[in-house]
């Protein structure tokens, strides 16, 4: 195949500790490590690996945010993608929208494969990719642990709550990834290097022709309950005791 | 008034507990009219199990050999022709729902809210973000179907005791032939279902290999629990995939939940904030686990486990 289109959301770091803003209005970004979505990663590798494997061509990184996800696609085209694309928006958009935009992008480069991750560990929605293929009329590939490919054909893995799935699709199609499919590579310095080189493209939404719709309204972030710090026992006859208090065993 | 639609969740002979509970959901919100649609190859058993949960007001089945597994791709364009009338099409927020009803908000041209927690009113709701360190409440427009998930750890199952009518439907739409089911593949269990059991026990890396996740079982057979491990267990191979529990694994609420070896990332700790009683062991005093839990243990879990499965007795 030709080309495989990879997401690469920016979030804030899974190792910060997420805090609301006192007004509500979102939480706090100030001064917070900022990454690539870790699936975004792993989908990223995928795409790399088919490429390696002489299964693609090219593999194209899309953003769709503000514009310091710059700094992501960066990383991005350092572990290896072959060009980027930002699609600048300051305002916050829905999965839908970005599924549009992404839709669009699919037209222009005519891709035939779409790599994304299952979740934004931000909003965690999960939406992207399914919603993508619906308006693509093509296969969804969700939660995927292992693909293989076939000629114009997909073999995948899912991870769902029974245990393994595996379904087959025909391509183009839209494969979302779950953790376990891969271990993203680590970029060295001279990548770094390397990638300051390769081409990062800005698209407009308007240029792309996608309309952007008012959808879900996000009204106010709030702290969740916290669990309180309970009792320590000093041993397992301190526990059994603390638990047959509660009727528990 | 709201008439909502229930997708439910089946495995082609016995329906998902994840459907009462997101008939919970529906049902908490005012004045709502629910239908719950069965999608099988062979609908009545799953029918008439739905018929009994309190609160629906008619189950529909749609048959035929393509709905014999649930593929997204196969079943949207059929919730699609079936969501006509309805103000709300909800499934439950587990592997089957977060499949397919994004690809039936897409389909209908409309966002969709991923994971209920609360019902606010007919068109607003809480809903967790940021691995459940947010809670945000939003408002969908009130002119449109309303497409979500439901968290089912959030609600409890409706009773059952209902009998409610059973009606075949019959859809227009066209389905794909792109998207085929292979098998699956799932490590068998009698051991109570990790999303719905009272009890659950789960082990972390510390267990350190497959064999050492013996001491969980046990434990989890003297309590009658369902048993769960984290990521890194997961990951390390000691156990399937299902078993996994966090913002990325299953949410879980069970009465009783047992963190063994288990350091307390907040990834973790997204699937289990509505249990009802944490137990934490662990080696380490600093472990973030503690900060959580109800009853916490210091000790070495290779000791302790046993100990503990002995005194059960
Ligand atoms: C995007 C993303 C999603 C994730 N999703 C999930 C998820 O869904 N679920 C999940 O669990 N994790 C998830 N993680 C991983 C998570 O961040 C942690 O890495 C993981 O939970 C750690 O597992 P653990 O507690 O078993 O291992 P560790 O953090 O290594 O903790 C092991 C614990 O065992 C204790 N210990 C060691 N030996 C003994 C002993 N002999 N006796 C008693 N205690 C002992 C140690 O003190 C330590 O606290 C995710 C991470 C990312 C980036």
């Amino acid at each position: 195949m030709q080309k495989i289109l990879v997401g690469l959301k920016r979030v804030v770091d899974y190792n910060v500790r997420v805090r609301v803003k006192s007004d509500g209005s979102g939480v706090e970004t100030d001064g917070v490590k900022m990454s690539i979505n870790p699936f975004d990663e792993i989908a990223l590798e995928e795409a790399l690996r088919i490429k390696e494997r002489g299964e693609a061509e090219e593999v194209i990184v899309v953003s769709v945010g503000a514009s310091e996800a710059q700094q992501q696609l960066r990383t991005g085209l350092a572990m290896g993608a072959d060009r980027a694309i930002l699609v600048d928006s300051q305002e916050s958009l829905t999965p839908l929208d970005v599924a549009r935009i992404f839709k669009a992008i699919v037209d222009r480069e005519s891709a035939e494969l779409v790599i994304l991750g299952k979740q934004a560990i931000d909003g965690d929605n999960s939406q992207l990719g399914q919603m993508l293929a619906a308006i693509w009329g093509r296969p969804q590939a969700t939660f995927a642990s292992k693909v293989e490919l076939a000629g114009n054909k997909a073999s995948v893995t899912r991870e769902v709550d029974a245990g393994l799935e595996t379904i087959e699709i025909d391509l183009p199609g839209v494969i979302s990834v779950d953790l376990r499919l891969n271990e993203p590579r680590y970029v060295k310095l001279p990548d770094i290097m390397k990638a300051k080189k390769k081409p990062l493209d800005q698209l407009s939404i308007e240029e792309l022709g996608v309309e952007v719709a008012a959808g879900i309204k996000e009204v106010t972030y709030e702290p969740p309950s916290e669990r309180e710090r309970g009792v320590m026992v000093d041993d397992v006859a301190g526990l059994v005791a603390a638990l047959k208090d509660k009727g528990l065993v | 008034m709201s008439k909502i639609l229930v997708i439910a969740e089946h495995d082609g002979s016995s329906l998902n507990p994840s459907t009462a509970k997101t008939v919970a959901c529906a049902a908490s919100i005012e004045a709502a009219e629910i239908h719950v649609v069965v999608l099988a190859a062979a609908a009545a058993a799953v029918a008439g199990e739905a018929a009994q949960l309190d609160s629906v007001a008619k189950v529909l089945t749609v048959e035929g050999p393509e709905n014999e597994h649930a593929l997204a791709a196969v079943l949207a364009p059929q919730i699609v022709a079936l969501s006509a009338g309805y103000s709300h099409v909800f499934g439950p927020s587990t592997t089957f729902g977060k499949d397919l009803m994004p690809r039936v908000a897409a389909l209908l041209g409309v966002n969709q809210i991923s994971d209920i927690m609360l019902v606010l009113t007919s068109h607003s709701f809480k809903r967790p973000v940021y691995a459940g360190n947010a809670i945000l409440t939003v408002e969908a427009p009130a002119d449109k179907v309303v497409v979500a998930t439901v968290r089912i750890a959030s609600y409890a199952a409706v009773a059952d005791g209902n009998n409610a009518a059973i009606e075949s439907a019959t859809v227009d739409a066209e389905l794909p032939d792109h998207t085929r089911f292979v098998g699956v593949q799932s490590g068998a269990t009698d051991r109570p279902d990790l999303q719905t059991a009272a009890k659950v026990v789960s082990g972390g890396r510390a267990l350190g290999s497959a064999e050492s996740f013996d001491i969980i079982y046990a434990l989890a057979d003297k309590l009658g629990a369902g048993v769960g491990a984290s990521r890194a267990a997961v990951d390390a191979g000691y156990v399937p995939n299902e078993m996994q529990v966090g913002q990325t694994g299953k949410i879980i609420a069970p009465d009783l939940y047992l963190a063994i070896g288990i350091s307390g990332a907040i990834q973790h700790l997204t699937g289990i904030k509505d249990a009802g009683t944490i137990v934490a062991i662990n080696k380490d005093e600093e472990a973030p686990i503690f900060e959580v839990a109800d009853i916490g243990l210091v000790a070495d879990l290779f000791k302790a486990i046993p100990e503990l499965t002995e005194a059960l007795d």
